[in-house]
Order: C-alpha cells, then structure tokens, then sequence
C-alpha cells in the first residue's frame, strides 16, 4: 500500500518536506501512520497532542484505515487568532 | 465567490459578487494584519493553506449559512503568502434582505474560518517567528482528532 503524506505550516518545517510517499505492508490507520512519520522524523513528536488529520481533503478521525492512493495531510491548529470573547473566556 | 488569492484583495471585486437586488444590506468583515501581538512587534505574517481543502470547507461554510439565514449571496477570499502590517487577509461579505441575518450570517462565516479552514498564519517578529497556534499545547483540537502523546 502506498500512501501520499503532506505536511503544512509547523509540520512541514519539523519534517523538512512537503510530501512524501510512504509504503506499508498490511492494514495501517491514520494513528498508527502518524506514528510511523514521528518515529521518521522525531521533531514532529511534540506536535502529537494537537494534531489533527485529513484523509482525501476531509477532516478524518484517528482511527480511519487508509486505502491504497489516500492522500494523508497532517493539519497542525489552524491559523485562529482569537476573537475579544475567546480571549475573555 | 469561494477564493484563494496570492495577491492584494481587490474589495469592489468581492462587493460586486454579492450584490443583488433582493438584498436590503450587504455585511463584510475584513480580516487585518495587525502589528502588535500578544505584547510583540510583527515585523510581517505569512499565510500558507491546505488549497483544495481549504475551498471545500469555505463552501461547506458558506453552504451551512445559506441554510441557517434566509441570505442572497456570500463570497469569501482568502490572501496567502506575504501580506503586509495593516493590509486585508481575508474579506467576506453577505448580502440579505435584512441586516440581521447578514450581520449574522458574516459573523458565522469568519467564526467557522478560524476554526476549521486549513489556513495557518505564520507571524516573524522582533527576535523570532512562529506559527499561530502551534505553540505546543496551546489549542487543542477536538479529542476525536487527537492522538495521546507517545
């Protein structure tokens, strides 16, 4: 299985790449991917508590298994920047 | 009007996709890049997207909003790339028969934006840079999409 893997903002910077192409043998989800990239390129491991994931350019929960082709984006907190009330909260 | 521009916002442009003559009031929002955050001196901010995700959610938002308000026509463009101190990142506006629901509908949109749109700014200010919302821990997304450290 072949899956194509992108990266933005911070986790583009930590990898060093805006993509790649990562090969796997048997079932794998999204978590156990995302797994596999850390252990691949260690500085995105404290990225891991507000990761979110997209599988095919829609929002996807951690435990979706990938298909063969997926397209895979790492999305780290998007760009926000918080209204008066949420500051006040 | 659903756009991603690497250029300044051309305001009239958007105003004129909203335009409609059932409309009694068009609302926009205008997102500016601000000099000072959080104590800090922005020297410039860049915006980097997920571009073809970040289109379907902006239509998933603006489609969500037809369906909550009784409004004409919304349009939303997104600048990307540099983008200097005290210019337009992001402009939306709504047109609709009546103020109310436009006001509330605009104010839906760009709420929505900022919480789910694959859009990251990244801000360079005296002595460093960072991206927004990256600072480790700091916003959390939902849990479903979190994964437990380690």
């Amino acid at each position: 299985m072949r899956v194509r893997v992108l990266y933005f903002a911070a986790a583009r910077e930590r990898a060093g790449t805006s993509e790649e192409w990562l090969d796997w043998e048997g079932d794998l989800t999204v978590e156990e991917l995302w797994r596999e990239v850390v252990q691949k390129h260690p500085s995105l491991g404290s990225l891991t508590s507000c990761m979110s994931f997209a599988v095919n350019r829609e929002y996807a929960p951690k435990t979706q298994l990938l298909r063969d082709g997926d397209e895979v984006a790492f999305i780290p907190p998007v760009s926000g920047g918080s209204s008066t009330e949420e500051r006040a909260v | 009007m659903i756009e991603l521009v690497h250029e300044p916002i051309d305001l009239n442009r958007v105003l004129t996709a909203v335009a409609n003559t059932g409309a009694g009031a068009i609302v926009t929002f205008i997102g500016t890049t601000r000099e000072k955050n959080e104590g800090r001196q922005v020297i410039r901010l860049e915006y980097e997207a997920y571009e073809p995700m970040a289109l379907t959610e902006l239509e998933r938002i603006a489609r969500e909003a037809q369906q909550r308000w009784p409004i004409c026509t919304i349009a939303v463009v997104h600048r990307l790339g540099e983008v200097p101190l005290g210019e337009a990142s992001v402009v939306i506006a709504v047109s609709a028969a009546h103020r109310a629901d436009a006001f509330a509908a605009c104010r839906y949109v760009i709420d929505e934006l900022k919480k789910s749109v694959p859009i990251w700014k990244k801000e360079f200010f005296e002595g460093g840079e960072v991206w927004i919302g990256t600072q480790d821990g700091e916003r959390l997304p939902p849990s479903w999409l979190s994964i437990p450290e380690g």
